[in-house]
C-alpha cells in the first residue's frame, strides 16, 4: 500500500448563511484517510460529524455550502466539481450509508430494483447480470433467501435487514470509500453489533476505506484504525484509536473518555464534562472548549489553537504548543 | 408604559421582521386596509348613497367610467342600469361581503373549535362520530353544502320571513359549510397537546376537563386556528359572492359585490362592462390581499418552512 | 384485491345512506309537497288521495325505505317546477355536464401536474415564481369572475368564441355530444377553462408542495448519494412518491368539478345538471335538489373507490397492511 491518502480533507470550512448572520458549521477541518483505512469520527451531536460526511459526498443541505478548503479523492479535487461529474463520483467512488434504514429506502420500489438501478447507473451491466449481482450482494450482506427477497419491498424487511440492504446499496458499485453516518444509531442494540461486524468484514474484504461517523465510542474502539474527535465544528484531536482512547491528550477527549463506563470494572461515579457544547451562533473566542476546560489558561481565551503534534496524536490544544514551550 | 413595551416587543418580534421583509405582504396589508376601510367607512366617505332612491337619476344610467369619452367626473367608475354610482355601490357592497365573510368565518371557527376540542380531548366514540361527520362533509365541496343549506332554509321558511333574515341564512349556510376544516385542525393539535406534561400535570392536581380544555389546551391550538381562519376569510367572501351571483345569497335590497356582478353580467354582452368588472376587481383585490396575508401568516408561524 | 374492493364498497354504503336520509328529510319535511302539487283549488278528497298516492300517510321508515328503493332505481318523482320526472330531466342534462367536467378535468391534470413538478424542482426560477403568482390569482379569482372575464375578452371584445350554450350538438342515442361539431367544440372552450382553472392551480400547488416535501426525504438524499441521475431521482423516485397524496386530492377535485359546474353553467347558460339544480334551489324544487344531491354523492363515492384502487396500484405497502399507510 502506498502512503498516498485516498481521501484528503484540508482546511474544510462550511457555512450556513442565515438571516441572523453566517454560521460557521465546520472550520479548518483537516484529515486524511489511507486506502483500506477506517477512520472513526466522534463527537456530541452538533459537533459537525455528519456535516463533514455530507460535505465529502457533496450533499450539504442548502443553504449550507463549502466556503473554503479542499477535498481530494485520489489526488483529484472533488469539492468544486460540477453537479454531473460529482454525481458520477457518488455511489461509484464514494458510497454512503445513512442513519435510519426505515427512511433511506424508497418505499415504492423493490430492493432489487434499487440495487439494479444503482449498479446500472455506474457499471456497464446487462439487466440480467445486474439482477444476478443484486442477489449475490443481498447474500453477501446476509439476507436469507436472497433470490426471493430481491423482489420484496423495503417495508417487508425489519430495520436491521433494511440496514443490510442499505449497506449493499452503498457498496454495490464498488466504491473505494464509504461514508457511514451513524449506521447503527437507529437500530436495536442487539442488532448493532451484527451490522458493525458486517460493515467491518465487507470493508476489509473489498479493501474499502471507511469514514465511520458515530457518537458511540464502543463502535469506534472496535472498528476504526484512527479516530477524529470533533467539537463545535473543529477537530479537537485525531490519532490512532488505541492512543486516543487510552491516552487522550486534548482535555475534551479526556473528558469524553472518562464519561464512558468502563466494561472491566465498576465505578461509583462517571466523570462528566461541565456545561454544554456551544451553539454555532455563540462559539466562544479562542479555543471553543475553553469555558468548559479544566486546564484552561489565558491564551485559550484569546487564540484559537490548530492541530499540534503531541507525539502519538494531534490535538488542537495550547498545552501542546512546542513553539510556546521553547520560547 | 406597558403599551409601549408591547409595541416594542412587537417591533422586535420575528413576526414583524418577516412582515417587513416581504414587500408583497406589506402591499397586501395596505390593499386589505384600503378595502376594509372603504367598506367600513362607506356611509361616511362614499360619494353617493346608492340606496337613496330620491337621488337616483335614470338619465344618469349606464354612464361609463370617468376617464372614457362619455364619462362624468361625478361618477368615477360609471353608473349601473338605474343610474347608481358604481364606486359607492362597490363600497356598500364590500361592506355586505366583508360582514358576511367575517361572521361566517367566526361562526365556522367557533363551531369547528368547539367540535375539534371536544373530539380531540374526549376521544373514543365521540371523536369517531364527530370526525366521521366532518369527513363525510369534507367529501363535498363547501359551496355545494352552502347551496343546499340555503336551498333547504329557503324552502322551509315563508318567503317574507326568509327575506328578512336572508343575511343570517347566508352566514349560517357558509359557516356550516366550512366548520370541518377547523375541527380537523383543532383536533389534530389537541391530540398533541393532550399528552403533553403540563396537561397531565393539570389533571393530576384535579382541574376539571372542561377547564383544562379551555384554559390549557385552547390557547395552545389557537395559532393554527388563526392561520386557517385568515385563509378561510377569503374563501368565505368568495362563497358569499358565488351564492349571490347565483341569485340565492343576500337579498337584492342589500347588494353585495356578488350581487353587483350578477347585475352587471346582464349588461356584459351589450358592452357596459364596467358594471360587472369593477365590483369583480374589488372582490379580487379584497380576497387576494387576505389570502396573501394568510399565506404569510402560515409561513411565518411555521418554523419548519423558514 | 377482491376483498379490498368489497371492504371499500361496504364503507361507501353508510355514506350513501346518510345522504339518502338527508335527501329524504328534505322531501318529507321541507315545504309541503302536497300543497305545491295541488296548486290553488282542491277538494279535501283530492288532497287525501294525493297524500295516499305519495305514501305520505305511512310511517317514517316505510317512507324512507320506499325512497331508497326508488332512488336506487333512479326514481325521484316529479319536479315541482316542471311537472316532469326528475330522472328524465337529469338524464337529459347529464351529457352536457359530464362533457364539460371531462374537458375541465383533463385541462387541470394535463397542465397542472407538469407545472407543479416544474415549480417543485426549480423553486427559485423566474418561471416558477410566475406560475405561483398565477396560481395565487387563480385561487383568489372566483369561478364566475373568470367566466365573465373570458366572455368579455373572447366573446364581447374579440368575438372569437360563443358566450353561452353548447353550440350544435349531435344525438348519439340518448347521449347528446358537442364533440362532433365545430361549434360544439368552440362552445366548450371557455366553460372548460373557467371550470378547470381553479382545479388546475390547486393541483399545481399540491404537486409542488408534495414534491418539495418528498425531495427533503432521506430516500431522495440516499438516491442522490447512490449517484443516480437527476431524471431518475426526480421522476423515478420523487414524482412517484408524490402520487399517493396527489391522487387523493386530485380525485376529490375531479368530483368537485362536477359540483362547481353549477357556477360555470350559470355563467355560460350551459344546459347541464348544475343549471337545473340552481334553478331548482331558487324555487325550492325539492325532488330535483334531492336527486341531484344523491347523484353527486354517488359520483363522489365512485371517485373515492377509484382513488382507493389507484392507491393500491401505486403503493406496495397497502397490499400488505392496507389502511395503515393511508392516514398520514
Amino acid at each position: 500500500m502506498s502512503d498516498a491518502p485516498l481521501l484528503e480533507v484540508k482546511d474544510l470550512r462550511v457555512e450556513f448563511p442565515t438571516r441572523r448572520g453566517t454560521l460557521v458549521a465546520l472550520d479548518g477541518v483537516s484529515f486524511s484517510i489511507a486506502p483500506g483505512e477506517v477512520l472513526g469520527v466522534v463527537g456530541e451531536s452538533g459537533a459537525g460529524k455528519s456535516m463533514t460526511g455530507a460535505a465529502i459526498i457533496g450533499l450539504l443541505e442548502p443553504p449550507g455550502r463549502i466556503a473554503g478548503g479542499e477535498i481530494r479523492l485520489n489526488g483529484r479535487r472533488i469539492d468544486n466539481l460540477p453537479y454531473e461529474q460529482m454525481r458520477r463520483v457518488r455511489g461509484r467512488e464514494i458510497g454512503a450509508i445513512f442513519q435510519d434504514p426505515l427512511t433511506t429506502l424508497n418505499p415504492l420500489y423493490t430492493v432489487g430494483h434499487q440495487l439494479i438501478e444503482t449498479m446500472r447507473t455506474h457499471l456497464d451491466l446487462s439487466a440480467a447480470e445486474a439482477r444476478a449481482r443484486a442477489i449475490s450482494w443481498l447474500e453477501m450482506v446476509g439476507i436469507p433467501a436472497a433470490a426471493q427477497r430481491v423482489d420484496s419491498y423495503p417495508h417487508e424487511f425489519s430495520g436491521g435487514m433494511r440496514q443490510r440492504v442499505v449497506i449493499a446499496l452503498a457498496l454495490c458499485a464498488e466504491p473505494k470509500l464509504v461514508v457511514a453516518d451513524e449506521p447503527t444509531t437507529a437500530l436495536d442494540v442487539s442488532i448493532q453489533a451484527q451490522v458493525i461486524a458486517l460493515l467491518k468484514r465487507l470493508a476489509r474484504e473489498k479493501g474499502t476505506s471507511m469514514m465511520l461517523v458515530t457518537h458511540d465510542m464502543g463502535v469506534i474502539a472496535e472498528t476504526a484504525d484512527r479516530v477524529a474527535v470533533m467539537y463545535a465544528g473543529r477537530i479537537a484531536e485525531i490519532g490512532p484509536v488505541r492512543e486516543v482512547v487510552k491516552h487522550p491528550k486534548h482535555p475534551y477527549t479526556a473528558g469524553l473518555m472518562a464519561s464512558i463506563p468502563p466494561l472491566d470494572r465498576k465505578v461509583e461515579h462517571l466523570a462528566q464534562i461541565e456545561g454544554a457544547m456551544p451553539r454555532l451562533s455563540a462559539i466562544p473566542k479562542g479555543c471553543a472548549f475553553n469555558p468548559r476546560c479544566p486546564k484552561v489558561f489565558d491564551r485559550c481565551r484569546h487564540e484559537r489553537p490548530d492541530l499540534m503534534d503531541t507525539g502519538a496524536t494531534h490535538a488542537a490544544c495550547w498545552l501542546y504548543d512546542k513553539v510556546e514551550n521553547y520560547a | 408604559m406597558a403599551a409601549t413595551n408591547a409595541i416594542g416587543r412587537m417591533l422586535d418580534s420575528d413576526l414583524w421582521w418577516s412582515f417587513k421583509r416581504s414587500p408583497v405582504t406589506v402591499l397586501s396589508a395596505i390593499v386589505a386596509l384600503v378595502c376594509i376601510g372603504g367598506a367600513v367607512l362607506a356611509p361616511l366617505i362614499a360619494p353617493h348613497d346608492p340606496f337613496d332612491l330620491a337621488s337616483l337619476q335614470l338619465m344618469d344610467a349606464f354612464k361609463p367610467p370617468a376617464w372614457s369619452a362619455e364619462g362624468d367626473l361625478t361618477y368615477l367608475l360609471g353608473t349601473d342600469d338605474q343610474g347608481r354610482d358604481m364606486l359607492s355601490a362597490i363600497m356598500y357592497g364590500a361592506r355586505v361581503s366583508l360582514l358576511v365573510g367575517i361572521f361566517a368565518t367566526l361562526f365556522a371557527t367557533m363551531l369547528g373549535v368547539a367540535v375539534g376540542l371536544l373530539a380531540g380531548y374526549t376521544g373514543g366514540l365521540v371523536d369517531n362520530v364527530l370526525m366521521r361527520v366532518a369527513d363525510i362533509q369534507l367529501t363535498f365541496p363547501s359551496i355545494l353544502v352552502a347551496l343546499l343549506v340555503d336551498g333547504v332554509v329557503r324552502a322551509a321558511l315563508p318567503r317574507e320571513v326568509h327575506d328578512q333574515i336572508a343575511l343570517f341564512v347566508v352566514i349560517f349556510a357558509i359557516g356550516i359549510s366550512e366548520w370541518p376544516k377547523f375541527a380537523r385542525t383543532v383536533r389534530g393539535s389537541t391530540l398533541v397537546e393532550r399528552n403533553k406534561e403540563y396537561v397531565l400535570a393539570a389533571r393530576v392536581i384535579g382541574i376539571s376537563r372542561a377547564r383544562i380544555m379551555v384554559t390549557h389546551v385552547l390557547p395552545n391550538v389557537l395559532g393554527p386556528v388563526l392561520v386557517v381562519a385568515t385563509l378561510n376569510l377569503g374563501l368565505a367572501i368568495l362563497a358569499e359572492a358565488t351564492l349571490s351571483f347565483l341569485g340565492v345569497g343576500v337579498p337584492p335590497t342589500q347588494p353585495s359585490l356578488g350581487t353587483l356582478i350578477r347585475i352587471g353580467n346582464d349588461f356584459l354582452m351589450s358592452g357596459e362592462w364596467w358594471i360587472a368588472i369593477f365590483p369583480g376587481l374589488a372582490l379580487v383585490a379584497m380576497v387576494l390581499s387576505v389570502n396573501l396575508l394568510g399565506d404569510w401568516l402560515r409561513d411565518a408561524l411555521n418554523p419548519k418552512l423558514r | 384485491m377482491f376483498a379490498f374492493i368489497v371492504s371499500r364498497l361496504l364503507q361507501a354504503i353508510p355514506v350513501m345512506l346518510v345522504v339518502a336520509l338527508i335527501s329524504f328529510a328534505m322531501f318529507a319535511y321541507v315545504g309541503d309537497p302536497v300543497a305545491i302539487m295541488l296548486g290553488q283549488d282542491f277538494t279535501e278528497a283530492q288532497r287525501a288521495k294525493l297524500v295516499q298516492d305519495l305514501g305520505l300517510d305511512q310511517p317514517f321508515f316505510v317512507q324512507f325505505l320506499k325512497f331508497v328503493a326508488n332512488a336506487a332505481q333512479g326514481e325521484f318523482g316529479l319536479s315541482y317546477r316542471l311537472s316532469r320526472p326528475v330522472a328524465e330531466l337529469i338524464a337529459e342534462r347529464a351529457p352536457a355536464t359530464l362533457e364539460l367536467a371531462f374537458c375541465a378535468a383533463g385541462l387541470a391534470l394535463v397542465v397542472g401536474v407538469p407545472m407543479g413538478v416544474y415549480t417543485g424542482l426549480y423553486r427559485n426560477s423566474w418561471l416558477s415564481r410566475l406560475f405561483l403568482t398565477f396560481s395565487l390569482i387563480g385561487v383568489s379569482l372566483p369561478t364566475f369572475l373568470i367566466g365573465i372575464l373570458l366572455i368579455l375578452v373572447f366573446s364581447v371584445w374579440l368575438g372569437w368564441l360563443p358566450s353561452f350554450g353548447r353550440g350544435e350538438v349531435v344525438q348519439l342515442g340518448w347521449w347528446s355530444t358537442g364533440f362532433l361539431t365545430w361549434s360544439g367544440i368552440k362552445a366548450l372552450i371557455l366553460p372548460s377553462i373557467t371550470l378547470g382553472l381553479f382545479q388546475l392551480t390547486l393541483i399545481m400547488r399540491l404537486v409542488r408542495a408534495e414534491m418539495l416535501e418528498v425531495l427533503r426525504t432521506d430516500y431522495i438524499k440516499f438516491a442522490r448519494a447512490r449517484g443516480l441521475g437527476n431524471r431518475a431521482v426526480h421522476f423515478g423516485h420523487a414524482l412517484k412518491n408524490t402520487l399517493v397524496p396527489v391522487i387523493t386530492i386530485a380525485g376529490l377535485q375531479l368530483g368537485a368539478i362536477i359540483a362547481f359546474a353549477i357556477v360555470t353553467e350559470t355563467v355560460f347558460q350551459w344546459p347541464g345538471m348544475g343549471l337545473l339544480f340552481i334553478q331548482s334551489v331558487g324555487v325550492a324544487d325539492i325532488p330535483v335538489m334531492a336527486a341531484y344531491l344523491m347523484l353527486i354523492a354517488a359520483v363522489f363515492v365512485t371517485i373515492n373507490l377509484v382513488v382507493d384502487l389507484l392507491y393500491y396500484a401505486v403503493d406496495p405497502r397497502l397490499r400488505v397492511d392496507r389502511g395503515v399507510a393511508r392516514g398520514h
